[in-house]
């Protein structure tokens, strides 16, 4: 009896197993394939959802404004539930389907981490937009990365500077006492070393306050900023870390015109639960922020949603992280359309020849506009050494129900950050054994 | 009918002890190698190669550590994750502060600081039993954490707390293809699995599997706990801390704690529970069951709805996959307590009486 369970159980398999193999085999028409690596479940759900959901939205906006000079986008999903092992093994998955992938954008630090050492090989280009390497905007030695629009170094840079701005000069941080609170992994440590370098310059104390992940559990470290009263406190935090700090900030009396976030860490599901509590509540946010009025989620809302093809809510689109889901489409498609003026328009670009495109962005403002992005982005060129294409950045403030814009835009001091991606990219090739990439590289 | 053993005579002590007793069990296995060895490569493709099964020889390699000290010996641990960190960080630094570091020399020793560092949080199970080592044991897999998140040195200064290796090689031959990677792995896990079941027939072993079904009379009987229970922690820990390096070295490439953290500690011991306590074999299977199974409900769940012609979203794929196996752990535990192994020990069982069974 119980084998005769078993052996059903191992008939079910193999006829699964064979569903498997026959949908893999069916035909494949010519598009443009890029994957999309998404967390819709485990610790950072709530916030990945929505980029992936705009990241698919965009690409379905994408072909039916015609595609990129004809050739239609396909996206196909892999969950991770931000774990590196099966980051891995979605990569592994979905690199050789559907004609072979464009272009990989994990949405995690830790999966960019193992993916890095693995797209040379696979010659796939790998977008990293505000996260991942910081040193990896040289891309001299990274030749596949691209922290395209910013990566954690601006993040910290751009959110120093607002601060100085607010107290009237950097000079006034001097004997000032930053905290900063974060993620205990690479995700989080990223962020420090430009943290501390200012913090060498100007003469501010940094406390640095790590939480071990996911980051539900934080009260110790909020007694610590209670009775230590920093000036100021800075959070590089991402998913349910995000709202669990700032209820805590609310319980322990921390007012939140003193908090500012990262990139990661000020978007709607993070504040929607706390509301007018969390009001006064800053982020830093590269390029875009919640963008509802333009004319990108106007044609979404239109075009794809007004069809029945949205994925996911109708009420988010527009929303910061949706957006993000969106820029990152959108330079993941002019980086295409870029290499298509290079190796053939209308022609299916390999990964290789995407990653031309994506060193030889070129998105002036008209050409933004035209796309629907005016008021949401500024122009992005990047070439052979610069592999990020822009540091602008502005800070968004939570008003009690939505996020408004509180700075101008700030750019990060490319003095500062140069030479630090400089030597760290350096040291990466040392322990590597690479050799910087030849200038007739670059032509290629 | 072919699984019979009526005529085979031993006429040695050599014969009898031989590791697989039965000759249609050594030309099941030796044919089993070959097809590992020159068949799985013709077969396999990258992806299987680089997403099944390097991850699965790896992980056998680490839960057949495992078993050795909870299976063999009967010391419950959960600080696996953190003797395989210990592995991988341990060659990592051997691997960057050494030049012309050998790959192998590399692993092996990384090994050996798994086995100290495994001894060391083994010395309280002389006075602690049962579930209770499994919490001290806990304490390794919190401490080693904390170590390789907070002590920079062992993470070479990394900005990021991440470490990566590339350009390995063994013997001036490169391991950089995932052929090469699975060949590597697949020679590793041969010779300690031939190790292990070679450890636990003889003296060694039998001390191990007097402590674990009573340590009192284990005791009575002239075998030092102290010893038996240490060498069961430094054997184990010194398969899982190779499991580790490998895990580092040879499947990510690039890692941070997070690889080993506590999940993987559960996942490990989930998987010899699933595959049988104390029993070689039993790693091999649940290690299969762990690693294999989720992967392959991931996908067969969207090509099941689509025969049927419903979309799954990419979400609700990954919720049934967690219920599906976890459903299915239940089954398993339910229909046989003792693991995969035992089942397919009963199996063999029917096999040699079929078909005249008793």
């Amino acid at each position: 009896m119980k084998f005769k369970t078993i052996a059903l159980a191992a008939l079910l398999a193999a006829a699964g197993a064979s569903a498997l193999f026959s949908s893999a085999a069916l035909a494949q028409a010519k598009v443009q394939f890029f994957p999309s690596l998404t967390g819709r479940t485990g610790p950072v759900a709530p916030n990945a959802t929505p980029f992936a959901n705009g990241y698919a939205d965009y690409m379905k906006l994408v072909n039916t404004r015609g595609g990129i000079n004809g050739v239609q986008t396909l996206v196909e999903e892999c969950e991770t539930a931000y774990a590196t092992d099966r980051g891995v093994e979605c990569y592994e998955r979905l690199k050789g389907k559907h004609g072979g992938a464009t272009v990989f954008q994990p949405l995690s630090t830790g999966i960019t981490f193992a993916l890095t050492e693995k797209i040379p090989a696979d010659k796939i280009p790998m977008i990293t937009s505000g996260y991942g390497r910081s040193d990896s905007a040289d891309g001299g030695v990274f030749k596949w990365n691209f922290p395209l629009i910013g990566h954690y170094w601006v993040a910290g840079d751009t959110v120093l500077q607002h601060i100085a701005k607010t107290q009237g000069g950097w000079d006034k941080l001097k004997g000032k006492k930053i905290a900063v609170v974060f993620h205990d992994s690479p995700f989080g440590k990223e962020l420090l070393p430009i943290l501390q370098e200012r913090s060498q310059m100007h003469g501010f104390d940094l406390q640095l306050l790590p939480v071990p992940a996911p980051g539900v559990e934080q009260k110790a470290i909020w007694l610590q900023i209670r009775q230590q009263r920093p000036d100021f406190v800075v959070m590089q935090t991402w998913g349910v870390m995000t709202a669990t700090a700032i209820k805590e900030a609310v319980a322990t009396g921390y007012p939140r015109e003193k908090m500012f976030g990262t990139w990661w860490s000020g978007a709607e599901p993070d504040l929607r639960d706390i509301g007018a509590a969390a009001k006064g509540y800053s982020a830093v946010m590269m390029q875009h922020g919640a963008e509802p009025q333009s004319t990108v989620v106007k044609d979404i809302l239109d075009k794809v949603h007004g069809k029945g093809q949205g994925t996911g809510p109708k009420d988010e689109v527009g929303q910061t992280l949706y957006m993000r889901g969106v820029v990152g489409a959108m330079l993941a498609v002019e980086g295409v359309r870029a290499a298509q003026e290079r190796y053939g328009k209308g022609k299916v670009m390999t990964g290789e020849q995407a990653r031309w495109g994506y060193e030889n962005l070129d998105l002036t403002q008209p050409k933004l506009d035209a796309l629907g992005f005016k008021g949401v982005m500024r122009p992005v060129s990047t070439s052979c050494a610069d592999h990020m294409g822009s540091a602008w950045a502005r800070v968004h403030t939570w008003d009690g129900a939505k996020f408004t814009w509180s700075s101008d835009w700030l750019q990060a001091d490319d003095q500062i950050i140069k030479p630090l991606v400089k030597n760290s990219a350096e040291k990466y090739a040392a322990e590597k054994k690479l050799a910087r990439r030849a200038p007739s590289d670059c032509q290629s | 009918m072919l699984y019979r053993e009526n005529g085979q005579f031993k006429t040695s002590y050599r014969d009898d002890q031989q590791v697989f007793p039965i000759r249609q069990d050594r030309i099941a296995i030796w044919a089993l190698l070959a097809f590992a060895v020159v068949g799985v490569p013709l077969l396999a493709d990258e992806y299987a190669f680089r997403a099944i099964l390097i991850p699965f020889l790896i992980l056998s390699l680490a839960a057949l550590g495992l078993n050795i000290l909870v299976g063999y010996c009967g010391q419950v641990s959960l600080g696996t994750g953190a003797f395989m960190a210990v592995g991988a960080y341990a060659a990592y630094n051997f691997m960057v502060r050494i030049d012309g570091m050998p790959l192998l020399a590399a692993i092996l020793l990384g090994g050996l600081c798994a086995t100290v560092v495994g001894v060391l949080f083994g010395i309280p199970s002389l006075r602690i039993k049962g579930l209770y080592l499994a919490v001290a044991t806990l304490a390794a897999q919190f401490f080693v954490d904390w170590a390789f998140l907070r002590i920079s040195w062992f993470t070479n200064n990394s900005s990021s707390g991440s470490v990566s290796v590339s350009g390995l090689s063994l013997f001036g031959l490169p391991i950089a293809s995932p052929l090469e990677k699975y060949l590597f792995c697949l020679a590793v896990l041969v010779l300690f699995a031939w190790m292990a079941k070679n450890l636990v027939r003889s003296h060694i072993g039998r001390e191990w599997m007097a402590i674990r079904d009573m340590d009192v009379a284990a005791a009575v009987i002239g075998i030092r706990p102290v010893y038996a229970k240490l060498t069961a922690f430094a054997v184990s820990s010194f398969f899982v801390g190779v499991a580790g390096a490998l895990w580092g070295f040879v499947h990510l490439g690039s890692w941070e704690p997070a690889a080993f953290s506590i999940d993987r500690s559960f996942q490990l011991l989930f998987m010899i529970i699933i595959g049988g306590l104390g029993s070689v074999m039993g790693s091999f299977f649940g290690a299969a069951f762990i690693v294999v199974l989720p992967i392959f409900l991931n996908q067969a769940l969207p090509a099941f709805g689509s025969l049927v012609g419903v979309e799954i979203s990419t979400a609700g794929v990954a919720h049934a996959e967690l219920m599906i196996f976890g459903a299915l752990i239940v089954f398993f535990l339910i229909v046989e307590p003792h693991g995969l192994a035992r089942l397919w020990s009963t199996a063999k069982e029917k096999l040699r009486l079929w078909p005249f069974p008793h």
